[in-house]
C-alpha cells in the first residue's frame, strides 16, 4: 500500500523527525490562503501516488502569493502519468545548502531491513543506484538488536563529516527505523534530507509503502489509504478472495494460481492476443468465488472472450464448473468462454459442463489459441 | 536419493485440527508420509486421521522424535509457530501459511540460521520426494519417481509443469515448491545445491517469476558451480510494472526485477528458457541428449 507525500510527513512528525511546515490544499483559494499564512517562499508539490512529479511540472517554487496561486492554478487539475492531482501540498521552502538521501528497505537477499544512505540526494536513487553505486552506504540491520545509536552515526559521519551534523542526521535514520518497524513499512524515503545554511537537517520530501500483509494489524496506517479506481476494484475483489489487477487487452482470465495466472497471461500474448487482467481464484472450491469472478471480468467492457485456466490441487474442478454454472445462469451473456481444466476432479468438471456446450480443451496453450479465435470473431 | 524428505522424514503437522491442516494430514498420510505428531495446543490427547495431537511441539518431539515440521496456522501466527519448531530442534520447516508479514520474516530469520533450521516457505505448496514422502498440499497423482529435480516459486504453475514432465516420462526425484513471499526460507541457490549433490537427480528444472534477483543469482550459480543441465521458465513476461500479481514477490519495481532480464541471465549462462510450459519437457530431452 501507497500513501501520499502529505502522509509520509505527518508519520514522520509523529515520530519526531524535523519536517518543514505545510498545508494541505484542495483548491487554489486553499493554496493562496496557505502561501499567505506563511509569509514567506513556498514550494507548491502535486500530491499523486507516482514518482517522477518534479520532471511532469507537478512541483513549483513560488517567492511570492501571486506565483504560489499560479502554481496552484496550473498544478491542480493536472495529469501526472495518469493520475490526476486533486491535491496540493503548500510546504515552507527552506534554503538548501546540501541535499542526501536516506532510505529503509526490506532487502529481500539479506533477509534484513538495509539502510541505504548517499551524498547524491534530490534525484532518483535507482538512477544513482545504477549509475554510480558506489556512492550508496548500504547497512544491514540486525533485526534482533534494530539499528543501534553507533551503527546511525558511523553512517552519518560518512555523508556529514562534522560530528555535530553527523549526530542530527543520526537521530533521524534511528527515527525512521523506529517507525518503519512499528508500521510494517516496505519502504520509508527521505529524499532530500537536506543540511540548511543554518545547519538544520531536514526531512523535505517523504515516500513510504507498507505491507500489505501486515494492514490487519495498522489500523492507523489502513486509514491512511486512497485507492484510485482501479485500486478500489483490485480491492473489492480481494474482499471477495480474488487477486484481481485490470490491463489492457480484451482476453479476460480467470485462473487459480498467481503463478499460472501469470503464464496464463504470458500465453495470450505469445499467442497473439492481448490479457484483459490478472485474476487468481486462489487455492479454495468455493462456487461463490468462480460466479464472482466471472462478474468482474464480464463488467470490464473490452473483454471480447474469457478464457478460464484450471489446474485442480485443492481448487477442485467440479466445484469450478458448478460455479461457472451458476455464474452462467445469473449472468447471461453473449461473451464466448472457452474452457480448460485439469488436475483433481477434471473428468467430473468437464461432465458438468458438457450440457452448456463451452468449449473446452485440455491444454493451456490450446485454450489461448482458442480464446484468442474467439476473440476476434 | 532425494533432497530433503525421504522415508526417514517424521513429520509433525502445527495446526492440525484446522481445517487445512486436518484435510491435508488425511492426504499425506494416504500417500505414505510418515506423520507422527500434530500439534494444537489444548487439544493434547486427541487424534486427528489417527495421529496423536499434542499441546507442543517441543511434546511432539520428545515423544516422538519428529524431525520435520509442517505449518499451516493462520499467517498472523506463522512467526510463532516457526520458531516453536525452531527451538524444539526441528531441522526442517515447511510454512504453507499465506499473507505472513514480511518483517516477521526478518525477525525469524537470524533465530532460524542460529538454530541451524532449515525453512521453506511461507506462502508455498510445500515439497514431495515421490514415493516416498509427500510434505504439503501438492496434489499427489501428477508426481512419478525419477531423476529430474524440480524448484519452482509458484504452486498450480509447478503442478501445470509437473504433469507435463509426468506424461512425457521425466520422473522426478524431489519436487520444492519454495513459495511467493519476497523474504523466504530456502531459495533457488540453496536448492540447486542440494540438486547437483543428489547422486539421483541428473536435471534440474526450474520455474521462476518476475520480481527480485533470485532467478540471475540462480543463473550465476549454474554458470559457475553446476555441471548438471538446468532448464527454465519465467512466469510474468506480460506483468506491467508497479503491480504486485498475486505474489507478495511478484512485481517489478523501479524496472528491475523483470522476466526480460532474468531471461538473458539465464541465457548467458547456458539455461534455455522455455515460451511457454509445453516446450519444457523438449528442452529437458535436447540437454539430456548434449550429454550423451
Amino acid at each position: 500500500m501507497k500513501i501520499h507525500e502529505y502522509q509520509a510527513r505527518q508519520i514522520f512528525r509523529d515520530y519526531g523527525i524535523p519536517v518543514p511546515d505545510s498545508v494541505l490544499c484542495y483548491t487554489v483559494s486553499e493554496v493562496e490562503k496557505a502561501a499567505r499564512d506563511m509569509n514567506r517562499m513556498v514550494v507548491v508539490k502535486a500530491q499523486v501516488l507516482v514518482g517522477g512529479r518534479g520532471k511532469a511540472g507537478g512541483v513549483k517554487l513560488a517567492r511570492t502569493v501571486e506565483d504560489a496561486v499560479a502554481a496552484g492554478k496550473q498544478i491542480l487539475g493536472m495529469d501526472i502519468k495518469g493520475f490526476k492531482v486533486e491535491k496540493v501540498l503548500v510546504a515552507d521552502a527552506v534554503n538548501i545548502s546540501k541535499e542526501f538521501y536516506v532510505g529503509l528497505i526490506n532487502d529481500r537477499n539479506t533477509k534484513s531491513i538495509t539502510l541505504m544512505a548517499s551524498a547524491e540526494g534530490g534525484v532518483e536513487i535507482e538512477e544513482v543506484a545504477r549509475e554510480t553505486p558506489e556512492k550508496i552506504i548500504k547497512f544491514s540491520i540486525n533485526p534482533l538488536t534494530g539499528l543501534l545509536d553507533y551503527q546511525a552515526r558511523n553512517v552519518a559521519l560518512q555523508l556529514f563529516g562534522d560530528i555535530k551534523l553527523a549526530n542530527k542526521a543520526a537521530s533521524i535514520f534511528t527515527k525512521l527505523y523506529k517507525l518503519f518497524v512499528e508500521t510494517d513499512a516496505t519502504l520509508a524515503e527521505i529524499n532530500p534530507l537536506v543540511l540548511t545554511p543554518e545547519n538544520e537537517v531536514l526531512a523535505i520530501d517523504g515516500k513510504m509503502n507498507f505491507d500489505d500483509n501486515a494492514l490487519y494489524r495498522q489500523p492507523k496506517i489502513l486509514a491512511m489509504r486512497e485507492p484510485d479506481e482501479d485500486e478500489l476494484q483490485e480491492i473489492a475483489a480481494h474482499e471477495k478472495g480474488l487477486s484481481y489487477i485490470k490491463l489492457d487487452g480484451n482476453i479476460g482470465c480467470m485462473v487459480n494460481g498467481a503463478g499460472l495466472a501469470m503464464a496464463t497471461m504470458d500465453m495470450i500474448k505469445l499467442y497473439g492476443g492481448s490479457p484483459a487482467n490478472f485474476l487468481d481464484i486462489g487455492g479454495s472450491s468455493n462456487p461463490q468465488k468462480v460466479i464472482d469472478a466471472m462478474n468482474i471480468l464480464l463488467g470490464d467492457k473490452n473483454v471480447k472472450a474469457v478464457m478460464i485456466n484450471i489446474f485442480g490441487g485443492i481448487t477442485r474442478c467440479d466445484d469450478v464448473a458448478k460455479g461457472l454454472l451458476k455464474a452462467l445462469e445469473v449472468l447471461m451473456t453473449d461473451i464466448p468462454i472457452v474452457v480448460r481444466l485439469s488436475g483433481t476432479n477434471a473428468a467430473e468438471g468437464l461432465a458438468i459442463l458438457k450440457e452448456t456446450g463451452l468449449p473446452t480443451v485440455s491444454s493451456m496453450s490450446e485454450a489461448a489459441k482458442k480464446a484468442i479465435e474467439l476473440s476476434k470473431r | 536419493m532425494s533432497i530433503l524428505v525421504n522415508k526417514d522424514t517424521k513429520l509433525v503437522v502445527q495446526g492440525i485440527t484446522g481445517r487445512d491442516g486436518k484435510f491435508h494430514t488425511g492426504l499425506m498420510n494416504k500417500y505414505g508420509t510418515n506423520i507422527v505428531a500434530g500439534v494444537s495446543p489444548g487439544k493434547e490427547g486427541e487424534t486427528v486421521e489417527g495421529v496423536p495431537v499434542f499441546n507442543s511441539v517441543e511434546n511432539a518431539v520428545k515423544a516422538t522424535g519428529a524431525n520435520t515440521s509442517i505449518i499451516f496456522v493462520p499467517a498472523a501466527y506463522a512467526a510463532d509457530a516457526i520458531l516453536e519448531a525452531s527451538e524444539a530442534g526441528i531441522a526442517l520447516v515447511i510454512a504453507i501459511s499465506e499473507g505472513v508479514p514480511v518483517q516477521d520474516m526478518i525477525r525469524v530469520t537470524p533465530i532460524l540460521k542460529q538454530n541451524g533450521t532449515l525453512l521453506i516457505g511461507p506462502n508455498c505448496p510445500g515439497l514431495i520426494t515421490p514415493g516416498q514422502s509427500l510434505v504439503g498440499i501438492l496434489p499427489a497423482m501428477i508426481f512419478k519417481e525419477g531423476n529430474i529435480g524440480f524448484i519452482s516459486r509458484s504452486g498450480t504453475l509447478t503442478y501445470e509443469v509437473v504433469n507435463l514432465l509426468t506424461l512425457n516420462d521425466f520422473g522426478q526425484t524431489t519436487c520444492v515448491g519454495i513459495g511467493g513471499d519476497p523474504v523466504a526460507g530456502l531459495y533457488f541457490i540453496d536448492l540447486l545445491e542440494r540438486f547437483e549433490n543428489d547422486p539421483e537427480t541428473i536435471a534440474v528444472v526450474l520455474i521462476g517469476e518476475i520480481g527480485g534477483d533470485a532467478e540471475e543469482q540462480a543463473a550465476q550459480f549454474i554458470a559457475e558451480k553446476m555441471t548438471k543441465p538446468v532448464v527454465a521458465f519465467i512466469a510474468g513476461q506480460t506483468a506491467p510494472p508497479g503491480k504486485r500479481m498475486g505474489h507478495a514477490g511478484a512485481i517489478i519495481s523501479s524496472g528491475s526485477g523483470t522476466a526480460a532480464e532474468k531471461i538473458a541471465a539465464f541465457n548467458r549462462a547456458g539455461v534455455p528458457v522455455a515460451k511457454e510450459p509445453a516446450e519444457i519437457p523438449e528442452l529437458l530431452r535436447k540437454k539430456l541428449a548434449e550429454l550423451k
